[in-house]
């Protein structure tokens, strides 16, 4: 009977990862709206309730994609995977004003600079204070606070240890994780209510996963601006990390 | 037809990963440099030049709400296969490097993105051609 269900399941992910969601969502919306009296954002909560959800399917199952390690609920792992978020993604910008996106181009372009050479030296004094004093460990390190994908790319190019490795890729989990659920709470105190500030919050932080669903927390429309200069985070911070960056490590340590 | 409305965004889609990965190869860089960045400005602008002219009805235009809609199941469903027990495990320096690169992060959003404004100026977000995304 059960094997019956879980076969039904695992073989129609895709459905079932509706199914999961749609539920998700209907419990988070009824947290906000009673328990928090629509103060904390149902998307918000839904957002917390799948990270949780994804670190118990971790602990159960020692995999490294969340809830979606287990099999029957693999279908989850592909609503949420990369083509279907990007494809996501690309619709939000389907309201978005581009005489916005144009007013605040040059200070997003900044501060995709400025992020990346940010999180790339805070990551760097964290890694030389907990003793690091290689070049290579301590870029790694540093690539690894810019995104989870920037540490190990960065790492791969240089050489650098498995365990340092999973260092950096583990800092920024981290970052993304943070940024997911801390930007709703975080965004009236420091200006996140219009195109241009969702811009610069992108270029900032960077981490796709992270500003687009903590900007869908704060206020969906923001999500667009934040996410058109997110996208290029990472790919300038694999750029830069293993070139530039390095080299300007290694001169100094 | 709703059909259209989808295929102009899966085409915008292809054509803006395409061009990252153009990009990320002219870099020297084995990733994707923003494809999806070029693909949301390319559907801006070709929806908005339809709109305008009016060549797109409103079975198409659903088709590209229905997608601007499913965006937060999506990220749910991401934020549901997310490492978060390596994130967790990582380590001291991890945990603490992730939550301090963050913070910095975060005090400089004011710094470059102008004074902070009153909720009012998101009403310069204005009238949208989009769906409802507040579902």
């Amino acid at each position: 009977m059960l094997d019956v269900i879980l076969d039904v399941l695992t073989s129609n992910g895709l459905v079932t990862a509706f199914v999961i969601v749609g539920i998700t969502m209907w419990l988070a919306y009824v947290i906000s709206n009673k328990l928090t009296r629509g103060m904390i954002h149902g998307s918000a909560i839904a957002i917390v309730i799948g990270l949780v959800l994804a670190y118990f399917g971790g602990v159960a199952t020692g995999g490294s994609k969340g809830l979606s390690d287990v099999s029957f609920l693999a279908g989850i792992g592909f609503l949420g995977g990369s083509m279907l978020r990007d494809f996501a993604i690309v619709a939000t910008s389907f309201g978005a004003n581009f005489d916005e996106i144009k007013k605040a181009g040059f200070r997003g372009v900044i501060s995709l600079f400025i992020g990346v050479l940010l999180s790339f030296v805070v990551g760097v004094i964290f890694a030389v204070m907990f003793g690091y004093t290689d070049a290579v460990s301590i870029a790694t390190i540093g690539a690894g606070t810019v995104t989870y994908i920037v540490g190990p790319v960065t790492g791969a190019a240089l050489g650098a240890t498995s365990e340092v490795i999973a260092i950096s890729i583990a800092a920024g989990l981290v970052k993304s994780v943070l940024v997911m659920v801390g930007t709703p709470f975080i965004a009236r105190f420091i200006g996140l209510n219009n195109p241009m500030s969702a811009m610069v919050y992108g270029g900032l932080l960077g981490t796709t996963s992270g500003v687009t669903g903590g900007l869908a927390a704060t206020d969906p429309k923001l999500v667009p601006y934040g996410a058109v200069t997110a996208t290029f985070y990472t790919g300038l911070g694999c750029l830069l990390a293993p070139t530039v960056l390095f080299i300007l490590t290694d001169l100094i340590f | 037809m709703v059909i259209y409305g989808v295929a102009i965004l899966a085409g915008c889609y292809l054509v803006g990963t395409i061009v990252g990965e153009f990009i990320g190869m002219l870099m020297g860089v084995d990733s994707n440099v923003g494809g999806v960045g070029v693909a949301m400005l390319l559907l801006i602008v070709i929806v908005d030049k339809l709109v305008k002219s009016g060549k797109i009805s409103k079975p198409a235009l659903d088709g590209l709400s229905f997608w601007n809609q499913m965006y937060i199941p999506v990220i749910i469903a991401m934020a549901a296969s997310q490492n978060v027990v390596g994130a967790l495990t990582g380590g001291p320096l991890a945990i603490v490097a992730g939550i301090a690169v963050v913070a910095v992060s975060w005090a400089c959003v004011p710094l470059l993105s102008g004074k902070p404004k009153t909720d009012e100026d998101i009403s310069l977000l204005g009238p949208t051609v989009g769906g409802e995304a507040d579902a």
